[in-house]
């Protein structure tokens, strides 16, 4: 066992190298991004002298290695500074939208995780069945409408007769009730958008796995269907799903800003692309080291779970 | 219900009533006749919901940087301003009361109105006006209200209740230009503004803000225009991004009042019940700007062949839906008061490819940027515009160009790219920010001498028939020498909840009421 | 009620419909196609025969266009928004373009760049993955650092920052969307040959001296190909909605261009009034979507080696 925890820390070294990476290329990105700050900020109501003025002020007349050493300098203190755009303090300006992004995620999950395993799981006993055509079909068409149609028919059908809110909006203090009630729409949203990845990925990895000579071994011994695949299949075909539900949930927690803007629901991912269009580093820095540390998380834990899950895995190291 | 365009003309100021302007609220304006929902009796109460397209989290309550439709309302919702633009476009007070101008135009007189409080308790005094309108002006000074103040040589006080302001020339439209959103009086301490402070003398509190996303506010008790105005107890800004998710908010009645409604799909929420539609066609227009320094656009026969080689019927038809009103290549729209009523220019593809001939060329080939950064649709209006084209033998390569970062490097960059403006209450106004040369936003760097001389005349002239005819003039010299094709002047298109009632004439000279609904509408 | 049953109705019509189509597809099929390809194709069921029936289909419409197509793909031809029926099939659209004929178009050109996207994205991601799992050390470590850094940036913004830097072209368009689908190609292609590489027969071709890209392409490719095919039917239809997701922040095809997604895109409000509009362009996107599918799982279910 020492040996998975050996290589959780190695994996969270790498983790921490990763992130300073992230923030690097995000840095040169935007330094490349045509348009600087200031241009952004004033926008069609800039003239050179209001430029200048801003460049200035902001502190962009400073060469770009002084800017992203200030920066990380401040953020190794604890301190990610100021929106260039608002001069908020982007702890604060943050703080609150990520409460939004992780809820939204965990509300989406945790309708979407189970249910994909148990129709990946059913999608296999049933091969070949209509059931399993009939979900496939049903879950194959609802990814293939981009996010924002698949919104709108939700509302159409589910806002429009009065059962749900058409936008997210919370006011401030809401009791959980009714913030279920109001990020319904989006929480089911974004289930409709993940569930076939996932569920398709079980049935396929279960799928792959009947063959193999021990479920040959282990029906032939008389045992069930339902048995062979949830005991004997299942653990074995573990880890391609705990990848792809990684790479889901990360997804629910960074690629959700088109949903955000239909719903109207301020989470991190509008607060970032907004930031980008104002070339406000800072703030993208910030979201960028959120968006990048989840997911390596998420990943870590994918890792370990899919190592724990395959004993030659865990031997071999 | 829709605010007739030709009602909102400037002609009824005189020019002593512009020189001198002495006014009470209470004006026909609010007052509505007529029938129907914007006929009823103003009444005070509730909670007004309002969402808008625009809003981005990295606004403020800065006013030197009121970027979009969101930040522009809410700043005008919370503060008071010199002077008030009507709705009938004419000039009306605000916190000066009265104000008069030395005969040359250079020197103006205002005189505050007293028992003006700010939200905080504090009166409104000489000193928050100049220390106001200061912030904007100076060296380090970032703000996008720069260049009109910029003619300011003094600001001085005369007294607690009186402010002299001295122009370095004449400008007999000063008065108007002062009553822009970015230059609201904020109070003073020590003569500088606090700029992110949220504390104003407007008819609304702010209660919370969270840019980008909401505006909570409630009803300024001490508001001055009490009871003419803000009939509402409270109102929630939100910012709806999305075209479709605002409609579905008002069908749902999440909210009452929305802006910005997708005109290809404005018959359809018309019969969407309890929803009414209110447009009204101003001063913002669309236009493809040309580099006249560029070559081919150098060449004024090429200009001239890509006016008449555009459609502008289609375009209206088509990508507004009707709603707006025919451009004529000039951006004086018809409720300015110096209107000149040229001859409308067509279609005419035969006239287009005898320019051509004229420069010299068979077949022209020119590119042009859009996006829908650049004006809702301008991206189809491109296309269109390029199969017009292509009947009179010129192609134009449409480039669709990232939103992103659109006004900073493809605007006033590329040599022909479609742009907005929302024009100005005044035809001087309109001129010496886009097109007198050298400005900082003349996107057509359009140099010409004869209009250039004309427009600083036009400026401190004071007989008021010599004046217009020497806009008529200015106007058929940008329709026929400029570097602008303006196909279309653009409604602000409206959906209200049956709920809400408005005054029969509706500003148009920005969106939402001139961004005074807040306080000039009301729950019938 | 009487809607629900007209909606069943439908339902059951479309899915006798697909059967038919199916079985004609496969009876045809098993005529003209040689020997032993027939011999495979009569194992298919209805399902993979519709899609490829289907997939058929979608490739003549690509081919054709221009001979399909009544109308140019860009020319106004009438009045915006005109009823189906009589001249225009299926209406106009907002700017008075023939419906059908955009549609035709925009099967064509989105079709190819979402193939051409998601085959290069696979041929990259699936054989660094495969090479990395199978080398291991540090050109795994390299490979496996890089792609987590791409990867932590979330797609859309990541997307959004690369076509402005260096401009919206079909062919940047393609390069960049291949470049980050090929990340998570990477991922599921390494994680799959992890457990493969442990296998004893891995070992056992190792000890009998086999080379680095035989033991790839012999051992291991077959091996893990199932998931990486399942991987490649849901990929090739995220292309799609990858475009569609960036011509929602003005970076899409270049117009007037038709693609299926932008389509879907310029006349999604019309959903919100129960109109069908926008259901064509993104109907077209999900039938091709299950199509292809159907068809993965059809390979998949034969890659197992089950036999019922």
């Amino acid at each position: 066992m020492s040996d998975i925890w050996w290589m959780i820390l190695r994996r969270l070294a790498l983790g921490v190298l990763t992130l300073f990476v992230v923030t690097l290329l995000i840095f040169g990105a935007i330094q490349l991004l045509p348009g600087d700050p200031a241009q952004a900020i004033l926008g069609q109501a800039a003239t050179p002298e209001t430029l200048a003025a801003l460049r200035t002020e902001l502190g962009l007349d400073l060469p770009a290695w002084r800017r992203y050493l200030d920066w990380i300098g401040g953020v190794l203190q604890g301190d990610f500074g100021v929106s260039l755009a608002n001069k908020r303090p982007i702890s604060e300006l943050i703080a609150g939208r990520l409460a939004n992004t992780l809820f939204l995620a965990l509300y989406a999950a945790v309708i979407a995780v189970p249910l994909s395993l148990v129709l990946g799981v059913l999608a296999a006993l049933w091969r070949g069945s209509w059931f399993d055509r009939a979900i496939n079909v049903l879950t194959l068409s609802s990814i293939s409408f981009p996010e924002f149609f698949v919104a709108y028919i939700l509302i159409f059908w589910l806002a429009q007769s009065g059962l749900f809110p058409s936008i997210s909006n919370i006011p401030p203090g809401a009791p959980l009730a009714e913030k279920l009630y109001r990020t319904f729409l989006p929480a089911l949203t974004l289930t409709l958008v993940v569930t076939a990845h996932m569920m398709r990925m079980t049935r396929a990895a279960i799928i792959n796995l009947l063959a193999s000579p021990y479920i040959e071994m282990a029906r032939l011994k008389g045992m069930g269907p339902t048995r062979v695949i949830v005991h004997h299949a299942l653990p074995n075909a573990l880890a391609p799903i705990i990848n792809v539900v990684a790479l889901n949930l990360a997804y629910l927690i960074t690629g959700v800003v088109v949903v955000e803007v239909v719903f109207v629901y301020p989470g991190l991912g509008q607060l970032m692309v907004d930031s980008v269009a104002k070339r406000d580093i800072p703030v993208v820095q910030a979201a960028a080291l959120i968006f990048a540390a989840a997911y390596i998380l998420l990943n870590l834990a994918a890792d370990v779970l899919s190592t724990l899950s395959n004993p030659r895995l865990v031997n071999k190291r | 219900m829709n605010g007739n365009p030709a009602d909102g003309r400037f002609g009824a100021v005189s020019r002593r009533g512009l020189l001198r302007g002495a006014t009470a609220l209470g004006t026909a304006a609010l007052l509505p006749l007529g029938s129907g929902r914007a006929a009823a009796q103003p009444k005070q109460g509730g909670t007004l919901r309002l969402a808008m397209a625009h809003g981005s989290s990295t606004d403020s309550y800065d006013p030197a940087m009121l970027e979009n439709a969101f930040a522009q309302l809410f700043a005008t919702a919370r503060n008071g301003y010199m002077t008030e633009i009507a709705a009938d476009g004419s000039l009306t007070g605000d916190i000066a009361e009265s104000w008069e101008a030395s005969p040359d135009a250079r020197v103006w007189t205002f005189k505050l109105r007293e028992g003006v409080t700010f939200h905080s308790g504090k009166p409104v005094t000489a000193e928050d006006v100049i220390a106001s309108l200061d912030y904007h002006r100076g060296e380090e000074s970032t703000s996008a209200a720069k260049p009109i103040v910029a003619p300011i040589v003094e600001i001085a006080a005369d007294g607690p209740g009186t402010v002299v302001v001295t122009l370095e020339s004449g400008n007999a439209d000063f008065p108007f230009v002062i009553s822009d959103y970015h230059l609201p009086i904020l109070p003073a301490t020590d003569g500088r503004i606090d700029p992110l402070s949220p504390d104003g003398c407007g008819g609304y509190v702010v209660e919370s803000y969270e840019p980008g996303v909401r505006a909570s506010m409630t009803r300024n008790p001490n508001y001055w225009k009490l009871p003419d105005r803000a009939h509402f107890d409270a109102v929630e800004l939100l910012t709806i991004i999305d075209a479709a998710a605002r409609q579905n908010a008002l069908i749902t009645g999440e909210v009452d009042v929305i802006d910005q409604v997708d005109v290809n799909t404005v018959h359809l929420l018309q019969r969407a019940p309890g929803v009414q539609i209110l447009s009204t066609t101003g001063t913002q227009h669309f236009t493809f700007a040309m580099d006249t320094r560029a070559a081919p656009f150098s060449d004024n026969n090429v200009r001239l062949a890509l006016k008449y080689a555009i459609d502008r019927q289609e375009l209206l038809d088509k990508v507004l839906n009707g709603y707006g009103a025919l451009g004529n290549d000039q951006p004086v729209g018809p409720s300015d008061r110096f209107f000149a009523d040229l001859p409308q220019r067509a279609y005419d593809p035969d006239k287009a490819k005898f320019h051509l001939k004229e420069a010299g060329l068979d077949t022209l080939q020119v590119p042009l940027s859009a996006a829908d950064a650049a004006f809702p649709g301008a991206v189809d209006a491109a296309v269109l515009y390029s199969e017009q084209a292509a009947a009179a033998g010129i192609t134009i390569d449409v480039i669709r160009e990232p939103n992103d970062g659109y006004w900073s490097n493809v605007w006033m960059v590329k040599p022909f790219v479609a742009v907005y403006w929302s024009g100005r209450p005044t035809a001087d106004w309109m001129f010496s920010t886009a097109y007198a040369a050298g400005v900082a936003w003349n996107d057509t760097f359009w140099d010409n001498e004869r209009f250039n001389q004309l427009l600083n005349e036009a400026r401190s002239e004071l007989d008021e028939v010599k004046r217009a005819e020497m806009y008529r003039e200015m106007q058929l010299l940008v329709r026929d020498d400029g570097g602008v094709v303006i196909p279309m002047f653009a409604s602000y298109v409206m959906g209200l909840s049956d709920a809400i009632g408005h005054p029969e004439q509706v500003s148009a000279n920005w969106t939402l009421d001139g961004f005074r609904a807040v306080e000039r509408w009301w729950f019938a | 009620m009487v809607a629900t049953l007209r909606f069943t109705l439908w339902l059951a019509v479309a899915v006798v419909a697909a059967a038919v189509l199916g079985w004609l597809f496969r009876a045809v099929l098993t005529r003209i196609a040689p020997a032993n390809a027939a011999r495979l194709l009569r194992s298919a069921p209805l399902s993979a025969s519709f899609g490829m029936a289907v997939i058929v289909f979608y490739l003549l419409v690509a081919i054709l266009a221009p001979t399909i197509a009544p109308f140019g793909e860009r020319e106004v031809v009438g009045a915006q928004f005109m009823p189906a029926g009589g001249e225009f099939l299926l209406g106009t659209d907002n700017l008075g373009r023939d419906m059908f004929s955009r549609l035709v178009f925009g099967v064509r050109n989105t079709v190819s760049i979402a193939f051409i996207t998601t085959a290069l994205a696979f041929a990259v991601g699936a054989v660094l993955g495969l090479l990395a799992a199978m080398v291991s050390g540090w050109l795994d470590q390299l490979l496996s650092r890089v792609v987590d850094v791409l990867m932590a940036i979330p797609a859309l913004i990541f997307q959004l920052l690369l076509l402005t830097i260096v401009g919206t072209s079909i062919i940047n368009m393609i390069l960049v969307i291949a470049l980050i689908d090929s990340t998570r190609v990477f991922r599921l292609a390494r994680a799959v040959a992890m457990n493969i590489v442990v296998m004893d027969y891995i070992e056992a071709a190792k000890l009998r001296g086999e080379g680095l890209w035989r033991l790839i392409i012999r051992e291991i490719m077959p091996n893990a190909a199932a998931p990486l095919v399942a991987e490649f039917g849901l990929r090739f239809c995220f292309v799609f909605l990858s475009i569609s997701a960036l011509s929602f922040l003005g970076l899409g095809i270049q117009p007037p261009t038709a693609d299926l997604g932008s389509m879907v895109r310029d006349n999604a409000t019309l959903i919100t009034f129960g109109e069908v509009t926008p259901l064509l362009p993104a109907g077209a996107i999900a039938l091709l979507t299950v199509a292809v599918n159907f068809v993965v799982d059809w390979m998949l279910h034969r890659a197992s080696g089950l036999k019922e």
